[in-house]
């Protein structure tokens, strides 16, 4: 089709955001796609709350808004499936933690909030931060350890950052994230930003100790902090009734207030983050629990399949998908064509395509890399030999 | 009080008059745990020495090697021979335009004063730690802040060192400043992960996208008899921590020189100070200075040793060297101060002139700051060195309650004084 003819028609060195001005040039030829007139959408079940107020079932929402999220989890669940061929084609090493399937999450969240607000991750990030505005490039050429890779290929795959979106990372080791969180919305409260901090952690996380810790600190000093337990049900190969006693993660701040959303529904999750935000900003922390589920296993190195059956697995896909619940949204509501949507789909791929073969041809960081960045150049710090001649390191 | 001074020394304690008195008048004080006899050793000499070399230094921030000690080396001999040693001015002591002698305080006070003067110049410092706030602090460092500044820039945190360490490095990555009171070092074990992880590593995986400017402080060390877990010295588990810098202070100069300094630094500094340090009595310049964080002390060149040392053990290092002094001995003594990294320039200068090392140190045998020290010496200098590198260290025992065993874990001056002599042999 033409749009294809196009995009083939550019050489390899242009990045995947030019793309993105034809795509959407395309779709501003389809008037409603821009649409705004309001449509209301009921969530898939009701929200359920601990010392606290649900917010309605009832979601507004318009065209615009449901093609993008369709767009954009498309976008994220063809990136992360890319990234499982590169792992088994050897090109990312180590550990590589996969989000489809929890592409709702991340998208409903950025859909209630500005990049005023910050959020911070656990190792399970490439798809947030992609919703905070990374682009293609930088995760594929970070995932290969490139130099166009948002931490210059010294992260990885579990070390994702982007200062100017306030997104705070990438976290490897579980529940570190979540007083780094508490921090920022201390940081929040004390320049008076007026924004909240989401910190988002998983099932197994929410066992450990300095999460309580930060909560209580949290709520003590009033900061504008939401606790975002991202429920998939396993932390690693443990299901969540082996490894919580309560795994009602939502009813675990006891103090602090608690919702429970299908994490499944982009349109439930933009609801509850827009209430936590609006009670965080007023009354200090709050807990959100996202019921969610993840199709990979833990990392590329987990089948997944030791631990739950196909049969869930597959059930999951077909009722819960969240991918699959806009489309049938759009479809219903009569927003767009099954075709349109497939060529999107197809746009999403070429996208992602042209995106990791600019980063197979991005070079590997220059030895010298190795000592940059350890230390902040300030004070006049450098990094000296003994004879204070030979600089050993330059630093930035 | 003339009965802490041996042979020589004596004139010079009498002249010292001034400083020495306030001296052994602030240990007599009962609040400090710094009470017995031995103290009054550590507390006296010191001020006597340094009566001399901050009216020399204070001009200088940056102190290069050569200028440094050769001013304090004729400013102590012109001491030695003088009646009347107060009101003397150090004779070549270059700008020392200012006609305002400086201030005289303890080192618990010259650290306040130094995060009091920065929380000024910047609002984005802000304190947190345990008891910090309405308490004052439990060595007193923060002492009248909370009033000052309020609750939301003097903190006070629950017991939980692992997400508090955590909040401040949070709060560091958005662009505050926090400096992070651990009550004793030892608590900031339960940190460890946030301050490897976080800390030092998070400015290198996000390719220098944040920094972290905190600065994490608290006392270690053997105090008085305050048992194994309260006298730990986590220098040596701290060291290999890529992406921190590490400085203990061991005077009122320095301690606030190196506080106003850390403050100001872009990268996390940690600054290790001790338990029994903090009634130390100085007089510090009146206007603004900092100490520089890579550098380290040069307290007195000597010919025949270079003594390398930190912290408390300084002042066992002094007391010995008073006794080598008398024995004939000429010890230069390094106070390194910058546990990581190594000054080696200024070490390095000393070794080609001394050719014979001893370290002394309060950390364990194994893995501690000497251990790094030897070998990062032997692996630079090993052609000046005529001896091998020696290093006294505290025993690797659980610190023991018993005074006496205490006493033994640490080095004390009788075996700093049999060490230069057997290196020196």
């Amino acid at each position: 089709m033409a749009l294809s003819r196009l995009a083939s028609s550019s050489s390899s060195s242009r990045s995947a955001d030019l793309l993105k001005p034809l795509c959407s040039a395309i779709s501003l030829r389809r008037p409603i796609s821009t649409d705004t007139t309001p449509i209301t959408v009921e969530t898939s079940v009701p929200f359920t709350s601990h010392q606290c107020d649900t917010p309605s079932r009832s979601v507004q929402t318009n065209a615009k808004e449901l093609l993008t999220f369709f767009r954009d989890m498309a976008l994220m669940r063809r990136m992360e499936i890319a990234a499982d061929s590169l792992y088994k084609a050897k090109l990312i090493r180590g550990f590589c933690h996969l989000y489809d399937g929890q592409e709702a999450v991340a998208v409903g969240m950025e859909a209630s909030i500005t990049k005023k607000d910050c959020i911070i991750a656990a190792y399970r990030d490439h798809c947030t931060f992609v919703a905070r505005g990374g682009t293609l490039l930088e995760v594929f050429a970070e995932l290969m350890g490139r130099q166009a890779g948002c931490s210059r290929g010294k992260g990885g795959s579990m070390h994702f950052y982007k200062k100017d979106s306030n997104f705070y990372g990438g976290h490897g080791i579980v529940g570190a994230q979540v007083p780094l969180g508490c921090g920022l919305a201390f940081a929040q409260k004390y320049s008076k930003d007026e924004a909240v901090t989401f910190a988002l952690y998983g099932d197994g996380a929410a066992n450990q100790g300095q999460l309580f810790e930060a909560l209580n600190i949290s709520a003590l000093w009033d900061l504008p902090a939401i606790l975002v337990c991202e429920n998939n049900h396993y932390g690693m190969g443990t299901a969540e009734w082996r490894a919580a006693k309560s795994p009602a993660y939502y009813k675990r701040g006891d103090y602090a207030p608690g919702l429970k959303v299908d994490g499944m529904d982009a349109l439930a999750v933009k609801q509850a983050c827009t209430f936590a935000k609006e009670h965080a900003l007023k009354n200090g922390p709050i807990i959100l629990e996202m019921d969610t589920y993840r199709y990979h296993g833990h990392s590329m190195s987990d089948p997944g399949s030791t631990y739950r059956t196909r049969d869930e697995i597959t059930g999951v896909r077909q009722e819960r998908d969240p991918v699959e619940r806009i489309r049938k949204l759009i479809l219903s509501h009569d927003l767009a064509t099954e075709k349109e949507l497939k060529d999107i789909e197809k746009e999403i791929r070429k996208e992602v395509d042209d995106a990791i073969a600019q980063a197979k041809e991005n070079p590997l960081p220059e030895s010298s890399e190795l000592f940059t960045n350890v230390y902040a150049k300030g004070l006049g710090v450098e990094s000296f030999g003994a004879d204070r001649k030979e600089v050993r390191a330059v630093l930035p | 009080m003339a009965a802490t001074f041996h042979g020589v020394g004596a004139t010079v304690a009498a002249l010292s008059s001034s400083s020495s008195s306030s001296s052994s008048s602030s240990s007599s004080s009962s609040s400090s745990p710094s009470n017995s006899f031995g103290s009054k050793i550590l507390l006296s000499s010191p001020s006597r020495s340094f009566s001399v070399r901050k009216r020399a230094s204070f001009t200088m921030v940056r102190s290069e090697g050569s200028m440094n000690f050769d001013l304090n080396f004729k400013g102590r001999r012109a001491q030695q021979l003088i009646a009347n040693a107060v009101a003397t001015k150090a004779d070549s002591s270059p700008a020392s335009s200012s006609s305002k002698p400086g201030h005289e305080l303890l080192l618990f006070e010259a650290l306040r004063e130094g995060l009091e003067e920065e929380m000024e110049r910047d609002p984005r410092v802000c304190v947190m730690g345990e008891d910090v706030g309405h308490y004052g602090g439990s060595y007193k460092v923060t002492k009248g802040l909370a009033t000052k500044f309020g609750d939301l820039r003097v903190l006070d945190t629950p017991i939980a060192e692992n997400s508090f360490t955590g909040m401040g490095i949070g709060a560091a990555m958005t662009g505050l400043r926090p400096v992070v009171e651990g009550m004793n070092m030892g608590f900031l074990l339960l940190a460890f992960n946030q301050i490897s992880n976080n800390c030092g590593m998070l400015h290198y995986t996000s390719g220098g996208q944040f920094t972290i400017p905190i600065v994490i402080r608290g006392p270690g060390g053997v105090g008085r008899q305050l048992g194994a877990e309260h006298s730990q010295r986590l220098e040596s588990y701290f060291q290999s921590i890529p992406g921190i810098q590490m400085v203990a202070c061991s005077t009122p100069y320095n301690a606030k020189g190196l506080m106003k300094a850390a403050i100001r630094s872009e990268n996390p500094v940690i600054l290790f100070e001790h338990v029994l340090l903090y009634n130390l009595k100085e007089r510090i310049p009146d206007e603004d200075y900092i100490c520089n964080l890579e550098e380290a002390e040069m307290v007195r060149p000597g010919e025949h040793v270079t003594i390398l040392t930190y912290s408390r053990m300084r002042y066992h290092v002094m007391q010995a060297a008073k006794t080598l002094v008398n024995k004939g001995y000429d010890p230069g003594v390094i106070d390194i101060r910058s546990l990581k990294p190594f000054d080696l320039y200024t070490i390095g200068n000393s070794v080609k002139k001394t050719h014979r090392v001893l370290i002394v140190e309060e950390c364990m045998r194994t893995g501690g700051i000497g251990a790094s020290l030897i070998a990062a010496i032997t692996e630079n200098f090993d052609d000046y060195l005529d001896a091998p590198i020696m290093c006294l260290s505290s025993q690797d025992v659980p610190t023991p309650y018993a005074g006496t065993l205490e006493e033994w874990t640490v080095v004390q001056p009788a075996q700093i004084v049999a060490a230069v002599e057997q290196l020196c042999q």
